[in-house]
């Protein structure tokens, strides 16, 4: 493994437990939530993260149909892994704040219900990867999922709006006190050189698996290894 | 561009013609459509106005379900025997492919709706003399998105293992705002619209169709090459 990583997944650890540490805390109870508001320096960051990971299986996707660079089909595949969990954890932390909150585990609220289907769609786009055999094949058909998956995103979400509202207004710098501010902007920062971090991480051990699969090709052709 | 319409104008016939000759699929899809309708009638009913409320719903669901199935064919028969490496030897652009299977596929989607909406008004009690335009308007306007993804995912689909779970696992999450809309315009129009919420619905589904259908012919050309 490069010293590059190395320092990055420092770099994402520290940054992580500090930040967290650091807003927890520094933040005061909420009027209404108490400590339960505390769930928004994970949940929120999640949620950006969670779209910041299929923009980026979207770009490589694009990158790879436009320049046909199976690096960038590496790289679109390993960001569409790390977001699916991000999307897992997104809606197991936004269930956790629900239930007291709304009192019910799941609402058809636009925002939850958009984050749903997202991790559905791109559970099919993980699918298919995993049902392609032909590498060339895969990674074709992969990107035009991904470019067409994170198309439809923003139409999900218009419909579902119009279908049912509910959900409370986004938390955004003018709706926050700043002392809860710093701690989501600083929590977000973090989870995006997480994001990155894993990201990378990913892609070096698809590299890894990308390799072995020629290696063992090769030795397969040129018949110095038996098949089992 | 009329080379082009004449080779889309060959696929949709040569489909259409392998379809009618061996009837086998579209007689199976119509039972399965029948017999969804009825499942749903039990699952919701005996209550008349349950099912009425439902029906909309139902409807929809039925075609996702029923449309599913047949168009992994459109691309099976094909491979069958390595017609479809023939096809794409061809001269011409790759997306007279996809509009060929397009609208034969649109087309088997539209005679089994003639079938299973009738069928449909009747099991349910519908009234669909309220806005009986608007409701064609809709149901062509669901029919042509729900083909045109369909059609697009089965050409990847149709050449994996496990292609029968793959492809309403790609197919269905993109569907979802579709489904919204055409289950929306549907019932508010089966109900007389007091509310004037179709119109919203319908041009919702028209923004769809154009952008997918734009979208699978752009992307179709990286999907079926080899």
């Amino acid at each position: 493994m490069s010293g590059g990583i190395k320092r990055l997944r420092v770099l994402a650890i520290t940054c992580v437990v500090l930040t967290q540490v650091g807003a927890f805390v520094t933040s005061p109870p909420d009027a209404l939530m108490g400590h339960l508001q505390k769930i928004m320096y994970v949940h929120v960051p999640s949620a950006w993260v969670m779209m910041l990971a299929f923009f980026i299986v979207f770009v490589y996707s694009v990158l790879y149909l436009w320049r046909r660079n199976p690096l960038h089909d590496l790289a679109a595949a390993s960001a569409a892994e790390v977001g699916t969990v991000f999307t897992a954890l997104t809606l197991i932390q936004g269930s956790i704040w629900g239930r007291p909150t709304w009192g019910v585990w799941w609402v058809w609220d636009p925002r939850l219900t958009t984050t749903a289907v997202l991790i559905l769609i791109y559970a099919g786009y993980l699918a298919l990867r995993s049902f392609t055999d032909d590498e060339e094949r895969r990674a074709r058909w992969c990107a035009a999922v991904g470019v067409l998956g994170f198309i439809n995103v923003w139409i999900v979400f218009m419909s579902v709006r119009w279908w049912r509202t509910l959900h409370q207004p986004q938390s955004s710098p003018s709706t926050m006190s700043s002392e809860y501010l710093w701690g989501l902007v600083a929590n977000s920062i973090s989870f995006a050189i997480l994001l990155a971090w894993l990201i990378r991480e990913r892609y070096e051990i698809a590299k890894l698996e990308q390799a072995k699969e020629l290696d063992f090709e090769e030795a397969a052709l040129s018949g110095t290894v038996q098949h089992v | 561009m009329s080379r082009e319409w004449s080779r889309v104008k060959a696929i949709v016939w040569k489909d259409l013609t392998a379809e009618r000759r061996t009837k086998a699929n579209f007689n199976a899809v119509v039972f399965f459509a029948a017999l969804t309708l009825l499942l749903f009638g039990f699952a919701l009913g005996p209550d008349d106005q349950a099912l009425r409320a439902a029906a909309g719903g139902i409807v929809w669901l039925t075609i996702l379900f029923s449309g599913v199935l047949s168009f992994n064919r459109s691309y099976e028969q094909e491979l069958e025997g390595g017609a479809l490496d023939a096809l794409l030897l061809y001269p011409g652009e790759r997306r007279s492919i996809f509009l060929g299977k397009f609208l034969a596929n649109l087309g088997f989607v539209l005679l089994v709706e003639a079938i299973l909406i009738p069928a449909a008004t009747l099991l349910y009690q519908l009234d669909p003399g309220l806005a009986p335009f608007r409701l064609l308007l809709v149901i062509l306007l669901g029919s042509i998105g729900f083909v045109a993804l369909g059609t697009f995912y089965a050409a990847m689909a149709s050449r994996v293992r496990a292609r029968e779970v793959l492809l309403p696992l790609l197919l269905f999450p993109m569907l979802i705002p579709l489904l919204l809309a055409a289950v929306e315009s549907t019932t508010a129009l089966l109900t007389g619209d007091a509310m004037g919420n179709a119109g919203a619905w319908i041009r919702l589904l028209i923004v769809f169709d154009l952008i997918f259908l734009v979208a699978c012919v752009l992307a179709f050309d990286y999907v079926i090459e080899e």
